[in-house]
């Protein structure tokens, strides 16, 4: 029974990381670009909502989606200014830009005129937070609601991607951007809208963790970003099926861990899956391997 | 004992076979043309040869050792040398050190010797300077011997692409399209160039090539490739008049 | 080319010994200031570490981005064997090398197998792991650092070691290791195919990197006398990276003084408070854009050569 618990515990945990890992593995698949900025979207994400919830004392879904929409916004702007430049320079380059975007976000939101170093806490109103009890389980509705929320959203991408014309030009230019420009598909628009939904699904879980754990802060985006990339990772890097296996498992991985080894290792394990992946099939659990033409 | 001899090679790709039943025997100082139709599996079968692809079925045996599954710096290692259809030069890199490289596997001096530059540092990089200039004097690089790789012209690109493969002294050496985008000029002369250096040097070449007057011109022999399979072995009067590759392949070609 | 090869060394260390002379002399004559002297303590140390992240990335193309990890093992092994084993300094220094040095080899076999950013990935994992650890180590001091760490580590000692690397690093590009390593870079299925064993190269370089890294962590632990986990986050591999990047992948002397202005740069912003973290990284957005376009320092130091043979041997 405790058991069961801890899968739900996990499963929470574990969407809030497969909300993350689809914008890591979306911007991937159409950039080939490891967006370490993304992490930090999904804290302003957080604070955006917390601003829209305790100053205007909006309900959850206007908070959800103010937390969404400016989270788009802010990454298709950071798309258009600092990635777009370097769109044909080499990969390393790319990197070290959006390492330094990542570095701007965290520690300009840090300024006294911005969000301020110190953590805020969010109106507890927001979802209702109920021990519901199914038998011998004892269930938080809050981690029911998150779970619940995280399928929709992934179902709703799923009908994008794979039923709407942009979807087809999504996946298009994912395969091949010249090839998709030849037919002529508008890889600006294609890209923004790509940084566009990633961001606003990592905003989505920066407000349902705010809510979850009430604290958020400047800093929080830095491990669970580190954490949703490896779940990227691990499912297949560019798959999004894949990204919301690789949370899953990452948040489950992590909830055993905090509660049966110990909760210091909690961290480490994450890295210590990355490696053992990375080793034994780098594509991830759904990917294919790469043939290289000589 | 036959310096090349293929048996059986086959190779399957997921669902594809791109490469079916191919056997093939070569002696020293043999100079066989492979051709066919595009895509008919002539540069999978070098990638097999080389061993940068595995093949499904089928062995390879060079000089008598079975080389089949070894990585292709060991093939190097054992005096197989390749060049590639679209050129592979290090294109950052002085046309030189380009040739310089390809003498790296018989360097008998270690890192210690590098760092500390030793005396015996000294004395095996000025015999790999000499070595590697008059194999650029013999291609006509001496004069761009300083130059990068990149700011060469295409012509030149591909003759360094054998100076280097040249570099590492096999007694097989395999050239993708050689003449690939060159003018019949160019042609005439790189024909005369493999000729010279396959009698100077005493080896055998496999070739693969488009150009009909150059393959006619210079193999000794011919094999012909079509889907996979081969479809013809024999002289190049015999191949002119073979009637399943003139349907699969000379039929359209305009060079002859 | 001895004559051509001892020519260059001569004049090098003839430089080498007149900066020394110059910056010793001002340091004794409290010109500048104690504060000054670490910048420029911390500039060599730096610039050892980022020749010895250029040699892996930049002349062999492998793209780690963990180095700091080795910097870290270097740092507290030898402060362990100052401390533990009461080893003299240049002892220390040498056995932190080995250590970090054997322990990227046993890193580098299985990692750089991989390509790309999956290599860049696992390094990255592999620092954060190596913070982790340390953290959980007591007898290293754990989470809060460690102290009482002898103050052993000169301006001279820092700058003697920064020379020997620069002429180490040098020696190893210009030979035919180093050239098997840049044929590594540009194309490593055509090295392959011309007897190139990739992937014994790979790690030659990758553990050499991480011998010069942990010297430099050595100099590190007994100039600072106080380290901490976290200080040798993959935040910190970033700065090395950086460093390589704005120099000129593959280019020695852009390296050197890429990794001096970059060093200073943070601590001459210091001034700004707490908008230097933000100035920083904006400072970096906008070099690498001007970078993608053309406009950059680095163009300075790239060796395109005219003529003279600037990549021949001697």
């Amino acid at each position: 029974m405790e058991f069961l618990q801890q899968v739900i515990n996990g499963l929470a945990l574990g969407s809030v990381y497969a909300l993350i890992a689809i914008g890591y593995t979306m911007v991937y698949g159409i950039i080939g670009l490891i967006n370490f900025a993304h992490g930090d979207i999904y804290m302003m994400g957080a604070f955006f909502g917390f601003f829209a919830a305790s100053k205007f004392n909006l309900p959850f879904i206007p908070t959800l989606a103010i937390g969404m929409i400016c989270a788009a916004v802010l990454g298709v702007a950071i798309e258009k200014i600092a990635y777009k430049p370097l769109r044909n320079s080499p990969k390393l380059s790319l990197l070290i830009t959006a390492i330094g975007m990542s570095l701007l976000l965290e520690n300009g939101s840090r300024l006294d005129f911005i969000f301020g170093p110190d953590y805020r806490t969010y109106p507890s109103n927001l979802l209702p937070s109920q021990i519901i009890k199914i038998g011998a389980l004892r269930l938080d509705s809050l981690h029911l609601i998150i779970i619940l929320i995280s399928i929709l959203l992934a179902a709703l991408l799923q009908i994008i991607v794979f039923r709407t014309k942009v979807g087809k030009a999504m996946r298009a230019t994912s395969f091949d951007k010249d090839a998709a420009a030849l037919m002529g598909i508008n890889i600006d628009n294609i890209i923004s809208i790509t940084f566009a939904i990633g961001s606003a699904l990592a905003g989505a879980a920066g407000v349902l963790v705010g809510i979850l754990y009430s604290r958020i802060d400047p800093y929080m985006g830095i491990m669970p970003g580190l954490k949703a990339f490896i779940a990227a990772v691990l499912g297949g890097i560019g798959i999004i099926p894949g990204a919301v296996l690789g949370g899953i498992i990452m948040g489950i991985a992590e909830t055993f861990t905090k509660v049966y080894i110990s909760s210091k290792l909690s961290d480490a394990i994450a890295f210590a899956i990355l490696i053992v992946i990375l080793l034994i099939k780098p594509s991830g659990l759904l990917g294919k391997k790469s043939n290289v033409k000589v | 004992m036959p310096l090349l001899e293929v048996r059986n090679l086959t190779i399957r790709f997921e669902g594809l076979i791109a490469v079916s039943d191919f056997s093939i025997t070569m002696g020293e100082h043999e100079l066989v043309g492979l051709i066919g139709p595009n895509g008919a599996g002539k540069t999978t079968i070098f990638n097999m040869l080389t061993g940068v692809r595995t093949p499904t079925e089928g062995i390879i045996q060079f000089a008598g050792e079975d080389i089949t599954r070894i990585k292709p710096y060991q093939i190097t290692k054992k005096r197989m040398a390749r060049t590639f259809q679209n050129i592979r030069l290090f294109k950052d890199v002085s046309v030189l050190d380009n040739v310089k490289i390809s003498f790296n596997f018989r360097v008998k001096y270690n890192l210690f010797h590098s760092i500390f530059r030793l005396p015996k540092f000294f004395r095996e990089e000025e015999e790999i300077e000499e070595k590697a200039i008059n194999i650029l004097k013999i291609f006509r690089l001496d004069n761009k011997k300083h130059e990068m790789a990149a700011n060469l012209s295409y012509g030149e690109q591909r003759r360094l692409e054998i100076a280097r493969a040249l570099a590492a002294s096999p007694k097989l050496l395999l050239l993708d399209e050689p003449a690939a985008g060159m003018n019949p000029q160019e042609t005439q002369e790189l024909t005369e160039l493999i000729k010279w250096v396959k009698n100077e040097y005493k080896i055998s070449i496999l070739l693969i090539e488009h150009d009909m007057k150059l393959v006619m011109n210079l193999c000794e022999r011919i094999v012909v490739l079509d889907y996979g399979k081969k479809i013809a072995e024999g002289t190049p009067e015999e191949i002119k008049a073979n009637k399943q590759v003139i349907k699969a392949y000379l039929g359209d070609d305009a060079d002859a | 080319m001895i004559r051509n090869s001892l020519k260059r060394f001569a004049i090098f260390m003839a430089t080498s010994i007149i900066i020394f002379v110059i910056l010793t002399f001002i340091i004794n004559q409290n010109i500048i200031n104690q504060y000054d002297v670490r910048i420029l303590v911390l500039i060599c140390i730096n610039i050892m570490l980022a020749l010895s992240v250029n040699l892996i990335v930049g002349f062999t193309g492998q793209f780690t981005i963990g180095h700091s990890a080795f910097m870290a093992i270097g740092a507290y092994a030898a402060a362990m064997l100052t401390i533990n084993l009461k080893l003299p300094f240049p002892l220390s220094l040498l056995g932190a090398g080995i250590i970090a040095g054997f322990i990227g080899l046993l890193i580098g076999i299985p990692t750089l197998r991989l390509k790309g950013d999956y290599l860049a990935i696992t390094t990255l994992g592999f620092c954060q792991i190596v913070v982790v650890v340390i953290q959980n180590i007591p007898q290293l001091g754990g989470a809060q650092g460690l102290t009482g760490i002898p103050p052993k580590t000169t301006f001279a000692w820092t700058f003697f070691t920064m020379i020997v690397t620069i002429l180490v690093i040098y020696n190893i590009v210009h030979s035919s290791q180093g050239r098997a390593m840049i044929s590594i870079r540009e194309d490593e299925i055509a090295a392959e195919a011309m007897g190139i064993n990739s992937t014994k190269y790979k790690i030659m370089a990758f553990v050499i990197g991480a011998f010069i890294a942990g010297v430099a962590g050595g100099l590190y632990s007994h100039y600072m006398m106080y380290i901490e986990p976290q200080s040798f986050n993959f935040l910190k591999s970033m700065d090395f990276i950086v460093y390589v990047v704005l120099g000129g992948l593959g280019s020695i002397p852009g390296c050197i003084i890429s990794t001096a202005v970059l060093t200073y740069l943070p601590e001459g912003l210091r001034g700004f408070g707490d908008l230097r973290m933000v100035i920083y990284p904006i400072l970096l957005i906008v070099i690498m854009i001007l970078n993608a376009k053309g406009i950059s320092p680095s163009k300075l130091f790239k060796r395109k050569s005219k003529g003279r043979d600037k990549d021949a041997i001697a």
